[in-house]
This record gives structure tokens, sequence and C-alpha cells, in this order.
């Protein structure tokens, strides 16, 4: 597989792109942080051992005016990439984003129209060349409207109504969309939130993934008991949603 | 509620983490860092009036290797489980490796941990060439033999009180394949223990002892003696060991689970199972080196309070009375693991010199102060020295006895950080620092 990935420099980003680069993919990074990207490149050259080059290049879902060069350098890098993976976007707790309007911009920006604008702009490389795999990372917050993630659970609602039609769209002209629903992952992102019951690790969902994208299924939860939580979640009537805290 | 962080030993200190891939960004400003938390005692314990400490789990780049040179360089928060995943198929090994995989590079750095090996090979520290830091001022700073000689040797076994380890430089070790040839005996007595040990340290690079301390008299110090090499490759499978299953502590047991009696029929059955005298295979290295990584959370087993691990130095002619003490005490031990240690090292605080380690796994119980208080005088009277990763409890009076080399060490620590920004619970309770 040739791999570019998005926001692989941190979190589970960065244990997918370990794992794909420890079989043998070639990977390409893209994101905002020349430095950390190139450190995290040598870090992936070194854990696989098979004297790959892994190349960097920016990107930053806030301007959609980097995507068009990211892209292109990393097709030229891999020599025609076949799957993009969107591991990126941003996080802020639901009082933060409620206090300020500035920040919650931000988030809409990167996690919404950045991520679509970047996913439009893969949509039309992957089908020109005959198809390919986009995995975007959305999230179990977008399920349902709920009190403690309504504002970022709003952008991956949206994110996940999106990737649902793209599916359902190109799926026959060779567009293979994954969409990958976690629920709590133990990350930088998350550090400092309470704990949540279920909460995994960024390496199992990193494998749940990867599964899924070498499978190319649809939308997975991962891991996948949340599959099972949010079908309870998604059931339970208004009324009952008003009262509870989550 | 305030939130807790935990010791492996299951103390407790109010405090929170503070993790990032950026250990530059978050290290500034912020008293100690800590990796995995395997220290048993509170070396990995915020001071009370450092609540937020740095977790440096998420800064595991590997930052360089060279398999020309085995010069391995990576950021502090990489775990030596991954090391091993990743470098045993490639023919390399750490030169030093303690007794679980569950520990980072920063934290073999402080603890400047010893293995199976101290007699041939010394510290994890021997082995390291450079650090990169952040020191208490705000200052990043490489140290080396070389550059910042005083603050390279007061970080060595330092418990991370010179300053934020945020990178490690080191030697890996060729290994001539990815499997251990171990021969294991019984042995009787402590004495033949000891003559065992050293016997076994000409020919051996790996030598370790598993002892039954509960055995009084003529059976005292009974147990199963290990040596190990690298298996050469024409002893051993081709393929390289898979990492294996664990099974893991789901929940924390009641403390009658581990009484004395629990404790002789456990001993008795390891020791009788060892029916042979002696034996000779090939293993695999994870349960030759990390027999209780394959137990996860077995911290759990030791109930509600906790335990505490004991482990001391000792001249060898003193072990005897060591073991006679711990035995009028009622100090009871699950696992009471023995090795004899080769020349002291750099680290100004380094735990190992010359003689017999003895450690000790205890539940914590109401008299445990009183054992670990009569323990350390006898250590002290006997010219030994305790080991601050694992220490919980001794006094500082106690531990100021034992370590002539404090005064260096302070002295350091006073030239690197005057104005005592780095600190620990364990360095307000052993070294005096302000709370």
């Amino acid at each position: 597989m040739k791999a570019v990935l998005l926001g692989a420099t941190k979190g589970i980003g960065r244990a997918l792109a370990r794992l794909m680069a420890e079989r043998g993919d070639a990977v390409f990074l893209l994101g905002r942080d020349l430095e950390a990207l190139q450190k995290s490149a040598r870090d992936l050259e070194l854990r696989s051992d098979r004297g790959v080059e892994v190349g960097v290049a920016h990107c930053d879902l806030e301007h959609p005016m980097s995507y068009a060069l990211a892209l292109e350098a990393a097709d030229k890098a891999l020599d025609g990439f076949d799957a993009v993976v969107v591991t990126a976007g941003s996080f802020a707790t639901q009082e933060k984003l409620e206090a300020d309007p500035g920040l919650l911009a931000r988030v809409l920006d990167a996690n919404f129209r950045g991520t679509i604008l970047f996913c439009e702009a893969v949509r039309k490389r992957l089908l020109a060349r005959g198809g390919g795999t986009l995995c975007v990372f959305s999230s179990v917050a977008g399920e349902r409207g709920r009190k403690p993630v309504g504002l970022y659970g709003a952008t991956k609602a949206g994110l996940s109504h999106y990737l649902e039609s793209l599916d359902h769209k190109y799926r026959a002209a060779g567009l293979r969309t994954v969409c990958i629903k976690p629920g709590f992952v133990k990350t930088s992102m998350t550090a400092g939130l309470p704990v949540p019951p279920f909460a995994s690790e960024p390496e199992a969902v990193a494998r749940v993934a990867l599964r899924a994208i070498d499978r190319g299924t649809p939308a997975v939860y991962a891991p996948p008991i949340w599959a099972l939580i949010m079908l309870v979640i998604r059931s339970l009537p208004r009324a009952v949603m008003r009262r509870v805290g989550f | 509620m305030a939130a807790l962080l935990e010791s492996w030993g299951r103390r407790m200190a109010p405090g929170s983490e503070v993790v990032s891939e950026d250990l530059e960004r978050i290290t500034a400003g912020r008293a100690l860092s800590r990796g995995l938390a395997r220290s048993y005692g509170d070396a990995c314990l915020p001071a009370p009036s450092s609540s937020e400490i740095v977790g440096t789990t998420l800064a595991d780049r590997i930052l360089a290797f060279d398999p020309a040179t085995g010069l391995l360089r990576a950021e502090a928060g990489l775990s030596l489980r991954e090391i091993v995943r990743l470098f045993l198929p490639r023919g390399f090994f750490v030169p030093v490796s303690p007794g679980t995989m569950f520990v980072t590079l920063g934290g073999m750095v402080a603890a400047d941990v010893h293995g199976k090996n101290h007699h041939r090979d010394g510290c994890f520290g021997a082995h390291v060439t450079s650090l990169r830091m952040r020191l208490a001022d705000g200052r990043i700073v490489t140290a080396s033999r070389s550059e910042n000689p005083d603050l390279f040797r007061a970080t060595l076994g330092g418990m991370g009180l010179t300053g934020h380890v945020l990178e490690v430089e080191f030697r890996m070790t060729r290994v001539p394949s990815p499997w251990i040839l171990c021969e294991s005996e019984r042995i009787d007595d402590l004495e033949a223990f000891v003559a065992g040990l050293k016997a076994a340290a000409r020919d051996w690079p790996f030598t370790v002892g598993w002892i039954d301390c509960l055995s009084a008299g003529r059976h005292m110090g009974r147990g199963i003696l290990l040596r190990g090499r690298w298996a050469e490759r024409g002893e051993a499978p081709m393929r390289p060991p898979r990492p294996l299953p664990r099974l893991s502590v789901p929940f924390v047991l009641p403390e009658w689970a581990l009484s004395r009696f629990t404790i002789r029929i456990f001993n008795e059955v390891y020791y009788r199972a060892h029916v042979a005298r002696s034996r000779r295979r090939v293993r695999h290295p994870e349960p030759f080196f990390y027999p209780l990584d394959a137990i996860l959370h077995w911290n759990r087993i030791y109930g509600r309070r906790g335990f505490f691990q004991y482990q001391c130095v000792l001249p060898e002619a003193s072990a005897r009375r060591f073991l006679e003490l711990l035995t009028s005490l009622g100090g009871a031990s699950f696992l009471c693991v023995i090795k004899d240690c080769g020349a002291e090292g750099e680290g100004l605080l380094s735990f190992p010199k010359p003689g017999i380690s003895i450690a000790l796994d205890m539940a914590v119980r109401d008299d445990t102060q009183r054992i670990v208080d009569a323990l350390n005088e006898r250590v002290i009277a006997e010219g030994g020295r305790v080991y601050l990763a694992k220490d919980a409890f001794t006094r500082p009076e106690h531990f100021r006895s034992m370590e002539p080399r404090l005064p260096a060490f302070e002295r350091a620590r006073r030239h690197w950080d005057p104005e005592g920004r780095m600190k620990s619970a364990q360095s307000v309770r052993v070294l005096g620092d302000a709370p």
C-alpha cells in the first residue's frame, strides 16, 4: 500500500503510521509542524528496517490552499498513492468551545470545512486514477446530540454524514471510503479529561482502523464495543437524553 | 475528589500527569518527570507542592540508530518493550535490562537500572553515551562524559531530581541469536547459593537466583539458580521469538490471598517443581528476563494496601545474618531475588556495589515501618545500602548513614538546580527537600 497520512505525528495517527511502516507499506506524512513531521518520518524509517524513505510535506486543515501542493508532493514521492488517511482534527471541551467563539470557529473550520475540502481534493485525485482508499477518523461523538460533546460532535456528525454519502456515490467507481468512529482514546488530545469506561489505547484503535482500511469496510467503531454502546445511545428517547448527563 | 497518582507498589499521592508528544513543551517549569511509573515506592510520585508532573510515555520516537556501532538515540518515553520488540529480531538487545519491560529509557537512566549481567557489564548508565536534558531553570543542555560530566554522573541513578531527561543515547549490544541458552540448578542452602553465583559469574553473562526465605536453619536460602547466555546460531531456532500472550489480574485481591501460609505453599511448589538438580535448555528471552511481565497488573495480588519491595546490597558474608533477621521480624516475602553485584558505577546515587543484592517483595502491613527500620539498621551495620527505585519507607537519617556519596550528589544538585525546583515525594521524604 502507498499511503498518505494527515495527522500522523501524534496519537492514533502515529500508532497507525507505525503499523503501516513496520509491515512494509510506503508512507508519506502531511501535517502542520515540519520539525515534528521530520522527526516522525525518521522514527518510521528506523522502525521499518527496510531502508524505506518517509517523505513529508506541509499541510494545514485550516488552510485549504495548502492541500493541492501537499498532495502533489505525496503523489510524486510515492509515485501515485493509493490510500489517504486523515487522523488530524481539533478538539476542545464543550465548556471551552461555548466560552470562546474564536476557538469554536477554528474547530468547526478544521474538523468540518477543512476536512471535507481536503477529502474532496483527495477524491478527485483518486477517482482520476481509477480509485483507492480514503480513510477518515470521525467519532462516536457524532452519533447523537449529547450535552458534553455537542459542538465537537456536530462537526463529526457532519463529517460522518459526508463520508457515508461519498461511499454510496463513489464505491462503484473504485473509491473505498472508510469512516472510523473511535470512542474515548487515551491520547494527548484527551489528556486531562476524566477517563470514562471503555477508554482505549491508540494502538488498539489503530489496529481496528488498519483492518478496516485493508478490507474497505465503510464504517467501523473502534474498539468494536462502541457499536453496541452507540446502538443503545441512539435508541434512547429524547426525554431520557435530556435528563442524563452523557 | 482530587486525582491520585499511583506507583507500582500502589503508593498514592494527589496529583496528575501532563502528557504530550512534545516533551520540550511540557517539561518547562515542572518539578518531575515519570515514565511508566514502575518504581515501587514514591520516587515517581509528586511532592505535595507540585501536583502536576510530566508523563513521558507519548514521547517515544526513535531518533537515530547505527547498526555498525549499535548506537541508539531515542526520546525518553520510549519503552524497553518497544526496543526489544523492534531490535531483537535485528540482532540487537539492550546492554543492561531490568526485570521488567514496562519501563522507559528515561526511567532506566533515572534509576540507573541493573540486571542479570551486572557482575560483567555494570549498570545501564555505563552504556549511555549522551543525555539531552531540560534543567530546572528552563535551559536545555547535553550531559555526557565530556560535556557537563558532573550533571551526567548525578543524573545516572539520580531519580529524576537533576532535571528532565528528554533524549537518551546508548549503545545496544549485538547478540548472536534472539534466544537464550539457560541452565537452572536447585541449590540447598544460602552459602552454596552465594558460592554458586560467584562460580557462575566467571563463565556466564547472566546470573540470578530465586530463594525461599521462609525456610529456616539448614534450608535457609535454598532456591533455584539461573545461568544464561545468548544462544549461538547453531543452538537455537532460526525464527525470532514471538511476543508471548499475557494474563492479567483483573481486580485487587483481598489481603488474605497472600499470607505466610500461601507463600509457604508457593515456595515449596516452586522449589519441588524443579525435580532434576540441573536443567539446560533454549528459552524465549521474555520469560528469562521478564518472568513477571507475563501477568499484567500483578501488583494487585497484594491487596488494597499494596506492597513494597525491599532491595539492599550487602557484603556476601552478611547475607545469612540479614535473612535471619528478616525471619525473626516475621517478614514473609513471596519472592526473594538474589544476585551478586559487580563494581560500583559512575552514577552518584547508583544502587549496586560489590556484594550480594537481595530483593524482597512484601505486602504493606501495620508493622512495615518497624520491619524496614530494623532491616535498614542491619544494612547500615554491614556497610550496605538500599535501592531508591524500590524504596517507600527508609528514614532520611538511615539513608544518609548508608550513602557516603550523598554530599557529592547534593553538591551537583545545588549547582544545577540552586532553587531546589526539581523534587518528588521521595526526595521530600528521604533527602529532606521542602515539601
